[in-house]
């Protein structure tokens, strides 16, 4: 009895919970702090590197500058092509891989049998776990040569165009395009899985066909998540780099189909290595604006979450 | 006059079996209710009638249903044509997540309605003979999901109504639903036997008793007794039936 009479006992035992309560406390708060920590760097690190170069070579001339010689006695540092070509780039990706992407998510989740699901569902997990460079590597073994062929089919007369050997504008598109094809399937089929069945009943009920009652019912309903995987796949597609970077041929250039071009990505991933002084600064300027684009998605993105949320 | 005749009607669910040799004729412009325990095959009956039993794909089933005299298993029914015939309301309000006018206006537009000024006309129309219109006249263009539980299932009924069809089937429409709006859908139910043929399902002998002219009393998958609601309310013929009803068991 004495001291340690039960009193002190109880306490004691609290006392530890409480401990280990704040212990674990603590650590999922470092653990979280980590992330916000490192998205803060980056925007802190990216603005101070990414400015500089705004004022030294102007921002116009950067921004809507349409000549990059960086090297040359008299430097020039425009983007302008550049950042079109990432805008043109993921445009198009974009037109071409996400009707494939809606329509093959739909069938996955309302048409297919469970057959054919079993065998395109892997593929799908497949396609989104491919590392990026192999479907460079791809681009370079298929694409570049049909585009090649292509190339001097079309341009066969013509006096002015530079040919580039298949490395242009509509590859590094056709790679994007399938690159994002995973995001869009898998965000598109899980939104129109969570459409609730009575929804469907009730259509049916009402005398609608299948099709019809995906197309005017479930599609609708399932609106938002569809529209966040669009999202997904367009920020997937503007900060894609390994991919494209070996097919679409690297050199600044109006983003016409057929031109050999360099997106945001590329120029940063193609040069860094013997970029120094005013050109490291600018390619930091491209890192920024490509940071600004990728914010300005998930801003879009977080709204269109929160809208579904409300529903 | 017999709008529905169903023989010898079996139903499977792979190998569980459902429904044991239903035969019921079921009477034009009548309220016809269906009521017995949980389970006992009354909602599985109610979809066969209009086939969404289809939907499932271990169904099987034998016998004969005839709308109008007109086998609706036959091979080559387009079942969008039958389901256009043979509305249908559920246990759970289930709005489309769109305006109400489009919820309405669903149907018809499918069925080829595009007139813009009939489309108006008859989603009025549908909606005043489901009892909501005045509730909801002035707000026709926002979200139906704003509306209550009760004001939702009428408008389920209003939407299931403006493809006009000939047979109303309703499966528990009032189960969800708080005593007033049970009792407005319970009013509608009066107006709505003059045009069409309604069959509903109910856990609610009191419903059956008041709104229903004919009632079938389902156990086990087999029709137990069937009759004019006041004769099986008052002098049931089987044990069964006066057991379920005066609440000895179910």
């Amino acid at each position: 009895m004495k001291r340690g009479s039960k009193g002190t006992k109880s306490s004691l035992t609290k006392e530890k919970k409480g401990a280990g309560e704040s212990v674990a406390q603590l650590l999922f708060t470092l653990c979280a702090s980590c992330t916000i920590l490192a998205v803060v760097a980056i925007t802190v690190y990216l603005v101070g590197n990414g400015t500089p170069a705004l004022f030294e070579a102007g921002i116009k001339e950067i921004l809507f500058g349409t000549q990059w010689k960086p090297t040359a006695a008299q430097p020039e540092f425009g983007i302008f092509y550049v950042i079109l070509t990432s805008l043109v780039g993921t445009i198009m990706a974009v037109i071409l891989g996400v009707p494939i992407g809606v329509l093959t998510g739909i069938f996955m989740a309302e048409a297919a049998n469970r057959k054919v699901s079993a065998m395109v569902k892997p593929a799908i997990e497949l396609l989104a776990g491919i590392p990026s460079v192999i479907y460079g590597l791809l681009g370079v073994m298929i694409l570049n040569p049909l585009m090649y062929k292509l190339e001097l089919a079309v341009f066969k007369d013509s006096a002015t165009h530079q040919f580039t050997g298949g490395a242009n504008l509509l590859s590094a598109v056709l790679v994007l395009a399938i690159m994002i094809l995973p995001t869009v399937i898998n965000m598109s089929e899980t939104a129109i899985r969570a459409v609730d069945p009575k929804l469907k009943s009730a259509s049916m009920a009402l005398g609608a066909s299948h099709m019809e009652t995906i197309f005017y019912v479930v599609v609708p309903a399932a609106k938002s998540g569809i529209i966040a995987g669009v999202v997904l796949g367009i920020g997937r597609a503007l900060g894609e780099a390994m991919a494209i970077t070996l097919v679409s041929g690297s050199s600044v250039n109006l983003p016409l189909p057929f031109n050999s071009v360099r997106f945001l990505t590329t120029a940063i991933v193609s040069e860094m290595g013997y970029a120094s002084d005013l050109h490291r600064k600018v390619l930091f300027t491209i890192g920024l604006i490509l940071f600004v684009f990728i914010m300005l998605i998930n801003l879009f993105l977080e709204r269109v979450v929160k809208r579904r949320g409300m529903e | 006059m017999t709008k529905i005749k169903v023989e010898h009607l079996q139903l499977h669910f792979g190998n569980h079996h459902v429904l044991k040799d239903i035969n019921i004729h079921i009477q034009k412009n009548g309220v016809t209710a269906l009521i017995g325990p949980s389970g006992c095959g009354k909602s599985t009956f109610l979809k066969c009638l209009n086939r969404m039993n289809d939907l499932v794909d271990t169904v099987r089933l034998e016998g004969k249903i005839y709308i109008d005299g007109e086998d609706i298993y036959a091979p080559g029914v387009d079942t969008c044509v039958l389901r256009k015939k043979i509305g249908m309301v559920f246990q759970q309000p289930n709005p489309f997540p769109m305006s109400i006018y489009d919820n309405v206006a669903y149907g018809p537009r499918l069925h080829g309605v595009k007139d813009r000024k009939k489309l108006d006309e008859l989603v009025e129309k549908s909606l005043r003979d489901a009892a909501i219109f005045e509730e909801v006249k002035d707000r026709l263009k926002k979200n139906a999901l704003g509306l209550s539980g009760g004001q939702q299932q009428r408008l389920c009924i209003a939407r299931a109504l403006a493809v006009e069809p000939q047979v109303l089937l309703m499966d528990e429409p009032t189960s969800a639903l708080d005593p007033i709006s049970t009792l407005k859908i319970e009013e509608l139910m009066e107006g709505l036997k003059q045009k069409y043929t309604v069959v509903i399902v109910t856990h609610n002998m009191q419903q059956a008793a008041r709104i229903s002219d004919d009632t079938a009393f389902f156990l086990n998958g087999e029709i137990i007794e069937f009759g004019s609601t006041e004769t099986l309310f008052s002098q049931p013929v089987k044990k069964q039936t006066e057991d379920y009803i005066t609440g000895r068991f179910g």
